[in-house]
């Protein structure tokens, strides 16, 4: 048999119909998960056919795109603090998923927090499952060597309706990563140089693999920072070999396999990772030991640089002057010690328990100067809880910073919380848009050392000038 | 989704590189619970002052660009979010196919699922086309070829299924209907659940 790739076994164990010249393969999807944005019109398409969803119980809900961030624990609390459009689409959401059986997480429920992050802390995001939402950073499940991958709305009623994708199998690219990283240098800045490496567009009809010591060395929490930004790159998926840290991760969660099934999912499991000698469409190697905090300083995540980097000269390209412009940044000049005005923490990025320890570790005994607002959104309840166990939410609170309910908040400004037009936002998520956060708001992606760095100095500063020892 | 052949247009033409969906639709009108009505909220942050007027130099509010249903646009168009409302704003806005160096996954997916045409051509077509803003071009589904004004034709790829698609109005929902015996085989007989 021909040498497969982690991406090539969990296709071929998804094929219901093989692909031919004239149609695209259809493609068995495990599992769906859903939001309150990209669904209320998947319904209405079943609705108007009389068409019933086929699989409920694969289907997973949640609210997070435009939910407010300030407690809100019924709908009659969301009407009061949300805009009125925004509490309509998530009551619309609700009725869907009551009046088809599908399990949504709810105001009130424990286990609400981004889509993304979610799935994999109920342990119900496996190696080896096809996942799907419409939303484009599904891919971040790749960590765990499931083919995660964002749809569109049609799509969406495509796999409540049949469970089932019309899929042309994608390219394959492999991104090998050797070495270790120095201190203060995260999973964050591994994604942003890759993505500064290939372009935002470099990686687009391929699914990518990231191998190498530096990513086996990763916890699953990095890994999935690394899988998000896949889509940043233009990749419809990234993936990673699952190993013993994946196994040890879900372990135990509450909708992880248990018992003798958890042994047979886990012998599954191990079959998974790249045949040795599994053939690639692309490949692309970085050296870890090169790798340093990174920042953005446009309006993409391939516009990025090593924090003490100038950024580039102006070569007279329009799109470039264009992004220089919107962001009030001046060519050929580094942004350290710019002024910021919004620190943002959060994200399907990046407001995991250990993005949280990290931010607090700078914070911890720190204040953020006057006129800087700081906003720590942690990624779900259960990390709230968690973090609050753990004493984080009292580091924020008493540096400055404002610690919320769960939610996407800040990165996609949906929910009210946004940065003013002109502010310099320093951002742990995955977008610099215009626009993005908030009409003529300026973003610059980072880590969660570099954003919490920016938070207490008042200026973009480069985190290892505040590592602890 | 209406049966989408041949398209013959005046081109509008916005050069930037990696434009994003949450340019085409910004992301605070997508409270919205339906797909109608988005055209007015396409390219609203460029295309609209504070105050909501049109701003007169947007390229989509100058006079030339009436009734133009092709959009040129830069390389690695509608990266980013997979946000269907940016085909939906496109088709409800008037333009029928765009034409790129490279279009993002997500976004021209998307696209064809509405009958949006994604034309990905060459380099040096695709030069011109820019320098030549509002010249009128055909886009042929049924042979995938787009025509320039002097005649010369340049080919684009489309799946034969897309195609298939856009030709007679298909929506891919029936087709993926009718494997209903297919897909339940499947889950009988697959070797694990999820
Ligand atoms: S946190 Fe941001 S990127 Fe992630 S799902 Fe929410 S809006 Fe999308």
């Amino acid at each position: 048999m021909t040498a497969r790739s982690l991406f090539d076994k969990v296709w071929d164990d998804h094929i219901v119909v093989a692909e031919t010249p004239e149609t695209p393969a259809v493609l068995y999807i495990d599992l769906h998960l859903a939001h309150e944005v990209t669904s209320p019109e998947a319904f209405n398409v079943l609705s108007a056919r009389g068409i019933p969803v086929r699989r409920p119980d694969l289907t997973l809900a949640t609210l997070d795109h435009s939910t407010p961030t300030v407690p809100v624990r019924t709908l009659a609390d969301l009407e009061r603090v949300s805009d009125p459009s925004a509490a309509r689409q998530i009551r619309v959401m609700l009725d869907n998923c009551r009046e088809r059986g599908i399990r949504m997480l709810d105001f009130d429920s424990d286990q609400r927090g981004i889509v993304h992050v979610i799935g994999p802390e109920l342990g119900i995001t496996q190696p080896g499952k096809t996942i799907v939402c419409g939303d484009s950073h599904t891919s971040t499940h790749g960590a765990f060597g499931a083919l995660g991958f964002g749809i569109g709305t049609t799509e969406v009623s495509h796999v409540l309706a049949t469970q089932c994708l019309l899929q042309r199998k994608p390219r394959t690219m492999a991104i090998d990563i050797e070495g270790q990283l120095s201190p203060g240098v995260t999973a964050k800045d591994i994604i942003l140089a890759i993505i500064g490496r290939i372009g935002v567009g470099g990686a687009t009809g391929h699914v990518i693999e990231y191998r190498g010591s530096t990513i086996r060395a990763l916890s699953m929490e990095e890994r999935m920072t690394v899988c998000n930004m896949s889509i940043e790159a233009g990749a419809r998926a990234g993936m990673v070999a699952p190993d013993d840290t994946t196994f040890a991760y879900l372990d135990g969660r509450p909708l992880a396999p248990r018992g003798a099934a958890w042994q047979a999912a886990v012998r599954r499991w191990r079959a998974l990772p790249s045949d040795p000698d599994a053939r690639f469409d692309h490949s692309v190697s970085l050296d870890a030991a090169d790798l340093a905090p990174m920042i953005t300083f446009g309006t993409n995540p391939g516009m990025v640089v090593p924090i003490g980097a100038a950024v580039p000269a102006d070569t007279g390209d329009a799109s470039l002057r264009k992004a220089l412009q919107y962001m009030g940044v001046e060519a050929g000049k580094p942004l350290l010690g710019r002024p910021v005005d919004v620190v943002f923490i959060g994200s399907c990025t990046n407001s995991r328990l250990s993005d949280l320890r990290q931010a607090a570790s700078i914070f911890r005994g720190r204040q953020v100067p006057p006129g800087v607002r700081v906003l720590v959104v942690p990624g779900s309840q259960a990390i709230k809880k968690q973090a609050e166990a753990e004493g984080l939410d009292r580091v924020f609170r008493s540096a400055g910073a404002e610690w919320r309910e769960s939610g996407c908040s800040m990165c996609i400004g949906m929910n009210g919380d946004t940065a003013a037009a002109g502010q310099l936002c320093v951002s742990t998520s995955n977008r610099n848009f215009e626009g993005r956060q908030g009409i003529g708001a300026r973003t610059v992606l980072a880590s969660p050392l570099t954003a919490a760095a920016a938070a207490v100095s008042g200026r973009i500063t480069d985190p290892r000038e505040l590592l602890r020892p | 989704m209406d049966k989408v052949t041949v398209i013959r247009s005046r081109t509008v033409v916005m050069p930037q590189a990696d434009i994003d969906t949450d340019q085409i639709v910004p992301a605070r009108f997508l409270t919205t619970t339906t797909r109608k009505g988005l055209g007015k909220t396409l390219f609203a942050d460029w295309r609209y002052d504070k105050a909501g007027a049109a701003r007169p130099d947007f390229l989509l509010n100058r006079p030339e660009a009436a009734g133009c249903a092709v959009l040129v646009a830069g390389h690695n168009f509608g990266c980013g979010s997979s946000r269907e409302h940016a085909p939906w704003a496109l088709l409800d806005f008037g333009i029928q196919a765009v034409i790129s160096t490279g279009i993002a996954d997500i976004f021209r997916s998307n696209s064809l699922k509405n009958g949006l045409v994604p034309v990905i051509i060459d380099a040096e077509t695709h030069a011109w086309l820019l320098s030549h803003a509002g010249a009128e071009v055909t886009v042929d589904v049924a042979t995938c070829r787009l025509t320039l004004p002097d005649g010369r034709a340049v080919g684009f790829p489309l799946d034969a299924f897309s195609r298939y698609c856009l030709l007679n109005g298909v929506d891919q929902l029936g087709h993926l209907l009718a494997q209903g015996e297919a897909i339940t085989a499947f889950e009988r007989n697959r070797a694990w659940q999820p």
